[in-house]
């Protein structure tokens, strides 16, 4: 060879190379992995801009049921969204000059609807029906968290399939009795896993062979 | 020339004459390092052609993922078209690469040298090819990364009882270990390319590759040691790939499709289809280049009885699927039998059988063994029936199975074949670029059978011939 186009300082730079391609490589799936997780793709515990700055919290504290607004939680797939005529059953009379309710007012006067941006969206290929868990004793809080304590709502689970299988593969981690399903406080685990088992058989909840697992059970 | 040449014991032309160590790499080289001008025209016509058909893969992409996997003509029942007997065609043709470098290696088979590079670096591109199509087919390929196992947020694992993800793994696997493969034999002739090239890009390309090779004994003994672990590597990839299709088709439960003799005669068809291929690129190229005296007709020959004596393993596999289908007593499957043999796609049936049973059958004859445009016509023959073969096996089985209410006809739209038509021109654009950038036959390879050849004839040089 009569001239060399490399010289022995170009075997650490291609042993280098080698090592930035592999940290590199994983160093990118990490990320991406992360990413992936974070509260920026699925904004977990963000508190979400509103038309109104609707607080959970104080209306919850002062001792208005999940229900009054929520009416169909127990009956349907759909826990509704409350129409301007339940906001205006109280504010029509308390807090009716207040600016911050100046929206709720004037969906009021012209009978469009106030536009809130939902926290809680799934997937349209998900089926997700919420009487079907409140009549099998899943409470309130076992997925949307302490929402008695949230002055602006923000969803408190990433709603992961990984999520919602961990309770299908053992429904008994999470049910309480169905006296407690509205009370935000209350905690399965204060229950012994024997009493949460027999919860399971009292409420006919059949997963024996995965079939809450199954895939038709969300993607119908 | 061949007046003179000393044959070999058994009374065959050696597999190289007429070369020294030196002539043989020059004249290997010369069509890598050869002024751009002074290529021959039908190297630039074959490219040409290569990258118009390229263009039309492009648009089909394009189309494809713009429009979705409904221009194809998928539909139920044949949920399975032209995506999949394209991606087992390839794949089979894919097959003679390894099996030319790795099991003919394995037993010392010195005709495999000259053959060896080229076949190695078809597999490739025919790899390339047939991954296209699963990776389309998926209908969002930028999502395709959910085939494999990884950590998500689904909480689940692919399925790994399906035949389809072991068809992941065992593709994926088979381009790694082929591309290791073929690069390492690669790494003692692109030293010699960085020795003989003129052009400083050149030289720095093939400097860089070459990895910093000096030909010095320890990196001839560590080569050879890791060429030899990497044949033992390929070696079950060559039964294990295209058994592993097979089971795509043979653990359903349709009939045609639920055989347990589906692997032994895939991998013969692939063998079959792959030796084809090398050939139908072999012929024309010895030409073109000149190489007769290094892919001689004794290669062709050999290649020629490869493909015969798969060409009967696959003829005896169509055998038994029509003896499976009459033994099984099950009517479903007696009627899936009858329905290839007389139903309305019977022309493809029958065509098969020309092109896989009938036409190969002329490969008996010596002559016609080592007549290069018989052979290349056989070739043509065998490509056109192995892609037959699994339209047959795909569309007849699928079209009229268990319901009848379901019975329906399919045929590919005009974006199944551009898709087809432009995988062929990605293959030709990549063999011809490969063809001018690097040796195509390993030049170290056919020194060695140079030095073999010439210790054999002294070793025999006192004894009459």
């Amino acid at each position: 060879m009569s001239s060399q186009l490399f010289t022995s300082k170009h075997n650490t730079l291609a042993r280098l190379t080698l090592l930035i391609l592999v940290l590199g490589g994983a160093g990118f799936l990490g990320i991406m992995d992360m990413i992936h997780r974070s509260p920026y793709v699925r904004y977990t515990k963000v508190r979400r801009e509103q038309p109104v700055p609707f607080s959970h919290k104080h209306h919850s504290n002062l001792g208005i049921d999940c229900r009054y607004c929520h009416t169909s939680v127990e009956v349907s797939g759909f826990a509704n969204v409350p129409p301007t005529q339940t906001c205006m059953n109280c504010h029509n009379i308390m807090w009716n000059e207040s600016p911050m309710l100046e929206p709720v007012r004037e969906s009021w006067a012209t009978g469009e609807s106030l536009e809130w941006t939902r926290v809680h969206d799934l997937p349209d290929f998900v089926y997700f029906n919420h009487s079907i868990h409140v009549n099998k004793g899943i409470g309130c809080a076992t997925c949307h968290g302490r929402v008695d304590q949230m002055p602006l709502m923000w969803k408190e689970k990433p709603l992961y399939m990984k999520w919602c299988l961990e309770c299908h593969r053992d429904p008994a981690a999470n049910v309480r009795p169905k006296d407690k399903i509205f009370d935000m406080a209350f905690d399965p685990a204060s229950l012994s896993r024997e009493e949460r088992e027999q919860l399971v058989e009292e409420y006919g909840i059949d997963h024996a062979d995965h079939r809450l697992t199954n895939c038709w059970i969300c993607h119908r | 020339m061949s007046s003179e040449v000393k044959r070999d014991p058994d009374g065959q032309l050696p597999y190289i004459s007429g070369h020294t160590l030196t002539s043989v790499s020059d004249k290997i080289s010369e069509v890598t390092l050869r002024p751009m001008k002074n290529l021959p025209l039908i190297w630039y016509g074959g490219l040409a052609l290569g990258v118009t058909l390229l263009q039309l893969l492009f648009l089909a992409i394009y189309m494809l993922v713009t429009r979705g996997t409904g221009i194809w003509g998928l539909n139920v029942p044949v949920a399975w078209g032209f995506a999949i007997i394209n991606f087992v065609w390839w794949i089979g043709i894919g097959h003679a690469g390894t099996l030319i470098s790795a099991i003919l290696f394995l037993f010392k088979q010195d005709w495999r040298t000259s053959i060896s590079r080229f076949a190695e670096a078809m597999t490739l591109f025919a790899v390339v090819c047939a991954g296209l199509f699963p990776l389309l087919h998926v209908g969002r390929p930028w999502l395709v990364y959910w085939l494999f196992p990884y950590p998500n947020t689904l909480g689940m694992w692919p399925q790994f009882r399906s035949p389809l993800l072991w068809d992941v793994f065992a593709v994926s696997t088979y381009a790694t270990v082929s591309i290791m493969f073929w690069f390492t034999g690669l790494v003692p002739d692109l030293a010699t390319m960085r020795a003989k090239a003129k052009d400083v890009w050149a030289k720095k390309l093939y400097h860089g590759l070459s990895l910093g090779w000096t030909g010095s004994a320890r990196h001839w003994h560590r080569y050879e040691i890791a060429y030899l672990l990497l044949a033992g590597l390929s070696t079950p990839l060559v039964l294990s790939v295209h058994s592993i299709v097979s089971l795509d088709f043979a653990v359903s439960l349709e009939p045609g499709w639920h055989t347990t003799i589906f692997p032994p005669y895939f991998v013969a068809g692939a063998i079959f289809a792959g030796f084809a291929m090398v050939l139908t690129f072999m012929i024309p190229v010895r030409s073109i280049f000149g190489m007769k005296d290094l892919l001689t007709d004794r290669h062709l020959n050999n290649m020629a009885k490869v493909m015969l004596f798969s060409g009967l393993i696959v003829a005896y596999g169509y055998m038994m699927e029509l003896f499976f289908g009459w033994y099984s007593a099950s009517v479903f499957e007696r009627f899936m039998v009858l329905n290839r043999l007389t139903g309305p796609y019977d022309v493809s049936y029958w065509m098969l059988i020309v092109c896989n049973v009938l036409v190969p059958q002329a490969l008996w004859s010596y002559k016609v063994r080592t007549n290069p445009v018989l052979l290349f016509i056989i070739c043509q023959f065998i490509s056109v029936g192995m892609w037959l073969e699994r339209f047959v096996i795909v569309v007849i089985s699928l079209h009229r199975d268990f319901l009848d209410s379901s019975w329906a006809m399919y045929a590919g739209t005009k974006w199944d074949w551009a898709m087809y038509i432009g995988t062929m021109g990605l293959f030709l654009t990549l063999v011809f670029l490969f063809i001018r950038t690097l040796p195509f036959i390993a030049i170290f390879e056919m020194r060695e059978l140079i030095h073999k050849d010439e210790h054999h004839h002294d070793d025999h040089s006192d004894e009459k011939h």
